[in-house]
């Protein structure tokens, strides 16, 4: 077994019987529920716009080569840069040159997948560089050393408690502190921050094709405050997060309000196509945009997971998820969690590492159920599990089982030559460890079905 | 081949064939939005909407409602006499001490809430978002129905930077417990003029 894989098993293990851990996220993601069926009501025809939505982002990668050049088009007419990046490490490279160049010591950053998805924060703080997160949720995982738990509330799994004691330890504020008070003790500290910046990045919810913009929603306003000072704007963006026209934002914004957190629309829907022009008394001087591939055109290659890349990110298949909801967002490993991060990360990071994730589900299917761009999140699950028998990433010991299995069933004297006992004795000896060790394993009866009606009909 | 032209080449290799796909003109109205649905809208988002017929309405408004209300910017004179000026002189930062700006909507969304700013009106970028509080002026024969509508109206092309404001800034990152004034205004409010 892949070291990845049997390091997933034993931490999901572990934090399926963590009783607290269940508690908060049940909490929390019970009180997202309310908030999404209220949400939800803003739509006189969901099913419709669902699929209007799908048909959009399927729009968006038939042209995405075109769409990607008109981007850069646009956005270079306006003065920001575009830089192309194949993978993780030249993404890095290219934003350290940058910052080389503006002799960039501090950094503040909003919150952003594409940025944990490189480890942009460790790089830079190996080149001495501070770059801090700005997004309350963000911030309390960074205070406490962790990764984002959840992608759109990167703290499930924090209590307010939790985050209290933390800052008390970090800070050294009061121990108790209410979440409006422990909220406008990060105010005060990055107000600071983002004064003294030099460079501000963002990652971008869309990119718009026809009039070459970056997209950011948020509620808090640290994006628009990140980009409002320091004298450079980073973004860091994923070639998938095409949207044709930036008429498709009045379907997205609202669609994304709803399935990441229940609202109706967020509080500040940005759109940046430049930077500062010519009259203008403020914003940054330099734009870039960073277009990664990193795995992505792996991905539509491939002609049934393709449509995994019109996720937008909205984390609510996460939140549905049995299988997320008790092992936890870190229990994965990868930067995308639960049911999306299972489907892309064997393609964006090797089959071979990654393949376990396609196994972590029950294939229930309330994952597609509750996509807001109706990805058949489920069957890609089953799809991946196919590619990785096919391109031989399985054992080859659980190969031969299977294959004497086959044998074995298509046979009728086969069948009918052992006892149920023998049988039984096959199934312990090649399936027990793949049927886990919570689970019985079925049991033959003594003698099969054939044997039994001749015995009757003599 | 540069990165550029690499990556290119995959997706040219690599995406689907091309389909016909309908138009989403469905969705957009000619009728005006309804300014009481807006209203209230606004007020779940946790602001205030005031009904105004004129400016001079807007001062008493801000003296009997904000308590903590001292340096004020205003986009236009004619909203707030009296307000700071010389506020657009420097980097932004000079406005980190600005407890309310005032600035005019270029249009607002029926279905919710949202008021469309740009540049061109705002002058300088950060201001919404900087200062503690905000108050918009919005003409009530600017409302539309839906985004929809609206998204067909407003991209002006020499804007560089463009926002939908809906209420003020809150976060629910700690158990999901909604508190307002997270890094932008503390709050928001509407004046409808008209
Ligand atoms: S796959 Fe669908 S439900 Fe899951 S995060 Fe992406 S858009 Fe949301």
């Amino acid at each position: 077994m892949h070291q990845n894989a049997s390091s997933f098993l034993e931490k999901s293990e572990k934090k399926a019987g963590d009783l607290g851990h269940r508690q908060t996220i049940n909490f929390n993601i019970g009180k997202y529920n309310t908030a999404v069926k209220a949400g939800k009501q803003q739509f006189a025809d969901l099913t419709t716009a669902r699929e209007r939505a799908k048909n959009i982002k399927w729009r968006a990668l038939d042209n995405l080569d075109k769409h990607l050049e008109e981007f850069e088009q646009n956005l270079t007419k306006r003065g920001g840069k575009v830089i192309w990046a194949e993978n993780a490490q030249q993404a890095l490279d290219e934003i350290l040159a940058i910052c080389k160049a503006k002799q960039c010591k501090s950094i503040v950053k909003s919150k952003s997948m594409a940025t944990e998805e490189v480890h942009l924060n460790s790089f830079l703080a190996k080149h001495d560089i501070e770059c801090v997160e700005t997004d309350l949720g963000e911030y309390i995982q960074q205070l406490d050393g962790e990764p984002p738990y959840h992608i759109v509330t990167p703290a499930m799994h924090k209590s307010k408690e939790d985050v209290a004691r933390l800052f008390a330890e970090k800070l050294g504020t009061p121990p108790d502190l209410t979440p409006q008070q422990l909220t406008l003790v990060a105010r005060e500290k990055l107000r600071q921050k983002y004064l003294d910046a030099e460079i501000g990045i963002t990652g971008a919810n869309f990119i718009i094709a026809d009039i070459g913009g970056v997209a950011v929603t948020e509620n808090e306003g640290n994006a628009r405050l990140s980009t409002a000072f320091p004298k450079t704007h980073i973004v860091l963006v994923g070639i998938e997060k095409m949207l044709p026209s930036i008429n498709d934002l009045a379907l997205f914004w609202p669609l994304l309000a709803t399935y990441g957190t229940g609202q109706n629309v967020t509080v500040y829907n940005s759109i940046f196509s430049g930077p500062r022009q010519e009259g203008e008394t403020d914003g940054p001087e330099e734009m870039y945009v960073i277009l990664m591939d990193n795995g992505r055109t792996n991905i539509l290659m491939d002609t049934e997971a393709r449509e995994s890349l019109y996720c937008i990110r909205c984390g609510s298949c996460l939140n549905a998820c049995p299988v997320y909801k008790n092992i936890g967002g870190h229990s994965y490993g990868t930067t995308y969690s639960g049911p999306i991060g299972s489907v892309i990360t064997p393609h964006l990071r090797g089959m071979e590492s990654y393949i376990h994730l396609s196994y972590a589900s029950s294939l229930c299917g309330n994952c597609t159920e509750v996509c807001p761009v109706r990805i058949n999140i489920h069957e890609l699950l089953l799809h991946n599990r196919h590619k990785a028998v096919e391109e031989n990433y399985t054992s080859g010991g659980e190969k031969m089982s299977w294959f004497g299995w086959k044998q074995a069933s298509l046979s009728r004297r086969m069948m009918n030559l052992v006892s149920g006992n023998v049988k039984n004795l096959f199934m312990k000896k090649f399936f027990a460890k793949a049927w886990g060790d919570d689970r019985e394993l079925p049991v033959f009866a003594s003698k099969s079905f054939n044997q039994l009606w001749k015995e009757r009909r003599k | 081949m540069s990165s550029r032209e690499q990556i290119l080449a995959a997706i040219k290799r690599n995406q689907p064939e091309q389909q016909e796909l309908p138009v989403l003109d469905s969705f957009r109205h000619t009728e005006a939005g309804d300014p009481a649905a807006f209203r209230k809208v606004v007020e779940t988002l946790g602001g205030q909407v005031y009904e105004i017929t004129s400016y001079t309405e807007i001062q008493p408004l801000v003296a009997e409602h904000y308590t903590d209300v001292t340096r004020v910017v205003s986009i236009r004179p004619e909203y707030f006499p009296g307000a700071i000026t010389g506020w657009q002189e420097g980097d932004g930062r000079q406005l980190e001490q600005v407890d309310l700006a005032i600035i005019p909507g270029q249009l607002g969304v029926a279905e919710n809430g949202a008021i469309w700013i740009t540049e061109q009106e705002i002058e300088v970028r950060v201001l919404p978002f900087i200062t503690q509080h905000l108050a918009i002026v919005l003409p009530r024969t600017e409302i539309l129905p839906t985004m929809h509508d609206a998204y067909a109206r407003i991209w002006s092309p020499s804007a560089g930077f463009g926002v939908f404001i809906a209420g003020p800034s809150k976060t629910a990152d700690i158990e999901q417990s909604l508190v307002l004034g997270a890094h932008g205004a503390k709050s928001l409010t509407v004046f409808l003029i008209g």
